[in-house]
């Protein structure tokens, strides 16, 4: 990790929380180019002003091609897309920016303090029988709303450790089915839908606010953090892992760079 | 020890036939009277009856108008019907469940439980079980066990996804089911249902070896005895089976064994064998018992003795035997060795020949009769008809190469129901009106029974026969929605006709309920023998007294001595009507305790 | 609306249809024995004040009748039953030209393998495509049915074809369709929520479609 300090004013990052207002905008994604367009919910939790981090993810060597899906048997996905839809393993950006990756303060946190989790749920969205979002986080015990905008049966399969695994099922379009909270902290949950073997989607459930996840340029910034030593993750699904450290004195902006190396 | 007229009562010291007034919790609620025992039976098993029903409705709505809004719907949680859609996962569980309590929490303990408790004694001429308190836990854990198997659809994930069979490994794997309580309390349940069913056949066997009225012999027993006799064999020999295989299944997805995984080094036709081994005498004991009181309500219809006696106590026997080498045709389809599935294609057509043997003869008994037709009478005679399509169609699925399209599609389903409802629960409506004197005294209303009679033949065959048709057309058993399937989708007309149907054959049967209830309380009271009947049990006051007779009454003579010469101008010859030729049998030695 | 199996689309249609319209008519003719006896017996001997019924116990040969008769009907239906049985279920039956294909159940898609240009199964240039069944018309074909997860049935309707694909089992089913066109695939054992969607599109080819196919699929392409 090789830190360079900004002083910056730790503001709150308010994302929008994508439901049905961008779907459409979401469906047509052309790969190798696409990009998560839903963003994932903001920890907006923490409203003190703090410390921030940021940083840009990057790989080494050439990204593996992401396999192009067979849709031919899904007629109303199929007609989602212009071109063959692929799946989303590795999303790059320019300049060999990496989306997608799942970062996160893995400790650090002083065990006892508590974090109230939003009351806005975060919502994935299945439309063109592919997630959307494919890598976001939710705080432990806010609510995790599942949406389907194809018109076709999805079932959610929730692979977990720490938390009760689920399966449930959206036999039609429009259906939004809200799940009881996640209980604990885990990095990840992994969510598949077993009629359509290609989807796939990763979930960090986090006790804190402190996460993000890397947008197209690879960018991503957690901030409102409180003076402390911070080990930060980052979460790739195919790359692995890095982590690093950080010191925050008070609201000043750490930078955290990461790089991958591709395989 | 000679008795005399002037006897009084307290001079035979029968432990159990003369009780002090007991407290309503001694008498009703922990009763050993095995005729208490027997209603209370009756009425949890009438409730999980009517669960199962309302399971069925569902099913029919989704197969029926899989693209609507269920009515009601709104009333169930969102993990089971969403904007009033059924989900796929609460669908398959509907179908689940409503295997789960119609066979082993409605017509089980209806036939097994309630009749055997009740009627054995009485037929026999015994004051009460042999282990009476044993007979007490029998209910209790049977009870106890409907309960658990309730509460899975009260626990995160709910009731079990893998259809009244758990094919595995999708019931040993819940990330593959999406279910985890729920199996687990579905195999505790099966469990202690199991541990229920062989306390109280061991009881049923126990007591009719031991406990027959003097003179009494074994081709005396009507045949209802006879059939409740060798069904506690069957549940003593099969219950354990289902319950080691449930164990199994209960470690497989608590403990992390792996019986059933083949991932793992386990087998997935493992459990399919250990379970069609207990499912398929399971089968007969749904049905026997049924024969055995449909015997008894058609030889007193027709006013007739049954008609070749000794050949229907042995084609119960063969039944029986048969129904023990006959479990590979659940596995036709199943990869199991196709020469294996030769063997068991015969045993499986075989047990056509008992079956035919008991229909004839249930034809020969009414022929030349003079039938009556009471309400026992004409549900006995619609069970005769409709297992004869039950049986028959059975035949299309033996066979093996007619099998391979039928296996696992509507068809079986219709097969199932002309058995189990057709058969086992038109014998069940004979069975309740018949006995209900004996009861609770009172009688059934003769005419809202015969309404509910032809009601429920008229609809039951409308629901049931079509599947037949959409079986052949193709239509797969227990999926969601067919007319995602272009072959399926022109039979969906039919399959709506079946959901009219089947609303329809639902509806009626609160008639029935209605009858029973409300005769409870309005019925007329019924004579000390209401159907000139032959058998012990109508000696008896109605509803007959705790630990039965004062004195056990000596049996001269088989059960169905109807129009027989000596009996003069009645038509009927009780068993234990004394003539002046017949002479006192040997008492037989009192066992201990009576 | 169809009130029959539908229409015949493989070898095995014939002599199956014909085992169906065997035992048709034999429990049709039991059927209508029991059933007209039944009405008849009803009607006949209801019950009338002053009649008794005419006492008897029964009839030995009347029971060696009934039970022969159905017991030689049985055994004879067995017999001619096990004969095409074995035609299509033993692995003996399974004709060595067979073209063979792989196919692999999974919650709740079929994967199936093709050979390839080099009609050879296991070799590099084999392809998998999802829930597309394509098969050569009048070729026999082998299955070869293997499963991920957890137990599910091949079933394609026309060509009176079923056999379940078992986890930790290979099992090979054969058959030759006779008819092209388009079909279905579904699977007849529950195999989880997703049971009713688990549903493929068969094609039945001429060869030289067939081999059309192939090559566009060896390709690269998708249609």
């Amino acid at each position: 990790m090789k830190g360079r300090i900004f002083s910056v004013v730790g503001s709150m990052l308010l994302l929008t929380v994508c439901s049905k207002g961008n779907q459409s905008s979401a469906a047509p994604a052309a790969p190798p180019t696409a990009a998560p367009t839903n963003e994932p919910a903001a920890p907006a939790a923490s409203s003190a002003a703090g410390g921030t981090i940021s940083g840009k993810i990057k790989f080494t060597g050439t990204a593996p091609k992401n396999p192009t899906i067979d849709m031919s048997e899904e007629a109303a996905c199929k007609s989602k897309y212009t071109t063959t839809p692929t799946e989303e393993n590795v999303v790059a950006g320019p300049a060999n920016a990496l989306a997608n990756v799942f970062v996160y303060v893995k400790s650090g946190v002083p065990a006892g303090q508590k974090f109230t989790p939003p009351t806005t749920p975060v919502v994935i969205n299945q439309s063109g029988c592919r997630y959307h979002p494919h890598v976001f986080g939710i705080m432990v015990g806010q609510p995790f709303e599942i949406d389907n905008s194809d018109p076709v049966l999805h079932n959610i399969k929730a692979i977990a450790k720490a938390n009760r695994p689920f399966n449930v099922s959206q036999p039609t379009a429009g259906m939004k089915t809200t799940r009881p909270p996640f209980t604990a902290p885990e990095v990840m949950v992994n969510l598949e839908c077993n009629v359509h073997g290609w989807m796939h989607a990763y979930l960090g459930v986090r006790p804190d606010p402190f996460y993000a996840v890397s947008k197209e340029d690879g960018s991503f910034t957690i901030s409102g953090l409180p003076p402390g030593t911070y080990t930060i993750e980052a979460w790739h699904e195919k790359f692995g892992t890095q982590t690093a450290t950080v010191t925050i004195a008070g609201t000043e902006t750490k930078t955290a760079n990461f790089t991958f190396a591709a395989h | 020890m000679t008795s005399v007229a002037h006897a009084q009562p307290h001079a035979h010291g029968g432990g159990d036939a003369h009780h002090a007034p007991m407290s309503f919790w001694r008498k009703y609620i922990f009763s050993t009277d095995h005729k208490i025992i027997g209603i209370q039976f009756l009425f949890v098993s009438l409730f999980f009856l009517l669960v199962g029903g309302i399971l069925a409705m569902q099913i029919r709505w989704q197969l029926g108008f899989p693209a609507k809004p269920m009515p009601g719907g709104g009333l169930l949680p969102e993990t089971m019907v969403s904007d009033g859609h059924i989900l796929p996962e609460y669908y398959v569980q509907l179908v689940s469940m409503h295997g789960t309590f119609m066979v082993f929490f409605a017509i089980m303990p209806l036939l097994v439980g309630v009749y055997a408790n009740f009627l054995i004694p009485l037929k026999i001429g015994a004051h009460d079980m042999a282990f009476p308190r044993i007979n007490m836990w029998s209910f209790w854990a049977a009870l106890l066990a409907g309960l658990i198997m309730t509460a899975s659809f009260f626990v995160p994930n709910g009731p079990i996804r893998s259809g009244w069979t758990n094919y595995v490994p999708l019931a040993a794997r819940p990330d593959l089911s999406g279910v985890t309580v729920g199996q687990m309390l579905w195999c505790i349940s099966i469990v202690v249902l199991g541990l229920s069913s062989v306390m109280g056949s061991l009881n049923y066997i126990t007591t009719i070896i031991n406990h027959r009225a003097p003179g009494m012999t074994w081709f005396r027993m009507p045949l209802s005895v006879w059939a409740l006799f060798i069904t506690a064999i069957l549940g003593v020999l099969a219950l354990p089976v289902l319950q080691g295989a449930a164990i199994m299944l209960l470690f497989d997805n608590v403990l992390g064994t792996h019986f059933f995984d083949p991932a793992a080094g386990g087998q997935a036709l493992l459990w399919q064998h250990l379970f069609w081994f207990f499912g398929h005498p399971e089968v007969y004991i749904l049905i026997l018992p049924a024969m055995g009181m449909v015997s008894d309500i058609i030889a007193n219809g027709s006013r007739k003795p049954i008609f070749g006696y000794h050949s229907m106590v042995f084609a119960i026997i063969g039944i029986a035997f048969l129904g023990w080498i006959v479990w590979g045709h659940h596995m036709f389809m199943s990869g199991m060795n196709p020469t294996l599935g030769s063997t068991f294609m015969v045993s499986t057509l075989l047990i056509a020949v008992p079956s035919a043997v008991k229909v004839f003869n249930w034809m020969g008994t009414m022929w030349r009769g003079n039938l009556r037709f009471h309400v026992p009478m004409m549900n006995a005679i619609g069970f005769v008809s409709m297992f004869t399509i039950g049986g028959l169609s059975g035949i299309y699925m033996a066979a093996t190469p007619v099998d391979i399209p039928l296996h696992d599609t509507q068809f079986i389903v219709a097969h199932i129901h002309y058995v189990l409802f057709g058969g086992s629960l038109f014998a069940l409506f004979a069975a309740m009106t018949y006995w209900y004197p004996k009861m609770f005294g009172k009688m059934m209303s003769e005419r809202l029974g015969k309404v509910h009679f032809w009601l429920t033949f008229v609809f039951y065959n409308m629901t049931f026969f079509p599947m037949h048709i959409i079986g052949m057309g193709g239509q797969m058993r227990r999926i969601y929605d067919p007319t995602i399937y272009n072959f399926l989708k022109p039979q969906q007309p039919l399959n709506e006709f079946i959901s009219y149907s089947a609303f329809a054959l639902f509806a009626v049967q609160f008639l029935f309920a209605f009858n029973f209830l409300w005769s409870l309380k309005f019925g007329k009271k019924a004579p000390q023998n209401p159907w000139d009947d032959n058998g012990l049990e109508w000696s008896l006051p109605n509803p007959a007294p705790h630990g039965n007779w004062e004195k056990v009454p000596n049996v001269y003579r088989g059960p169905y001595e109807f129009s027989a010469p000596e009996a003069g101008d009645k038509d009927y010859l009780p068993q234990y009507t004394k003539l002046p030729t017949d002479r006192d049998p040997v008492p037989a030695p009192v066992p201990a305790g009576h | 609306m169809r009130w029959w199996l539908p229409d015949a689309g493989s070898t095995f249609a014939g002599p199956i249809d014909g085992l169906f319209t065997a035992i048709l008519i034999i429990t049709g003719i039991a059927l209508v024995l029991v059933e007209v006896g039944l009405v008849t017996f009803v009607i006949r001997y209801r019950g009338r004040p002053g009649r008794k019924a005419f006492y008897t116990h029964g009839s030995t040969r009347a029971e060696v009748i009934w039970t022969a008769i159905p017991a030689v009907t049985m055994v004879a239906l067995g017999l001619i039953s096990n004969h095409y049985w074995v035609l299509i279920k033993d692995k003996k039956s399974v004709p060595p030209n067979a073209y063979r294909l792989g196919v692999h159940a999974k919650q709740f898609e079929w994967q199936v393998t093709y050979p390839g240009p080099d009609e050879k199964l296991g070799t590099s240039d084999d392809f998998t495509v999802r829930n597309q069944l394509h098969v050569i018309v009048n070729q026999p074909t082998a299955v070869e049915l293997t499963s991920e997860d957890v137990i599910h049935s091949f079933f394609v309707p026309e060509w009176r074809l079923k056999q379940d694909a078992v986890p930790g089992m290979q099992i090979t089913a054969w058959f030759e369709a006779t008819k092209t066109g388009e079909f279905e695939l579904g699977c007849a054992e529950l195999c989880g929520m997703g049971h009713y969607r688990m549903r493929a599109r068969v094609f039945v080819h001429t060869p030289d479609e067939y081999k059309a196919w192939v090559a566009q699929q060896a390709a690269g392409g998708t249609e």
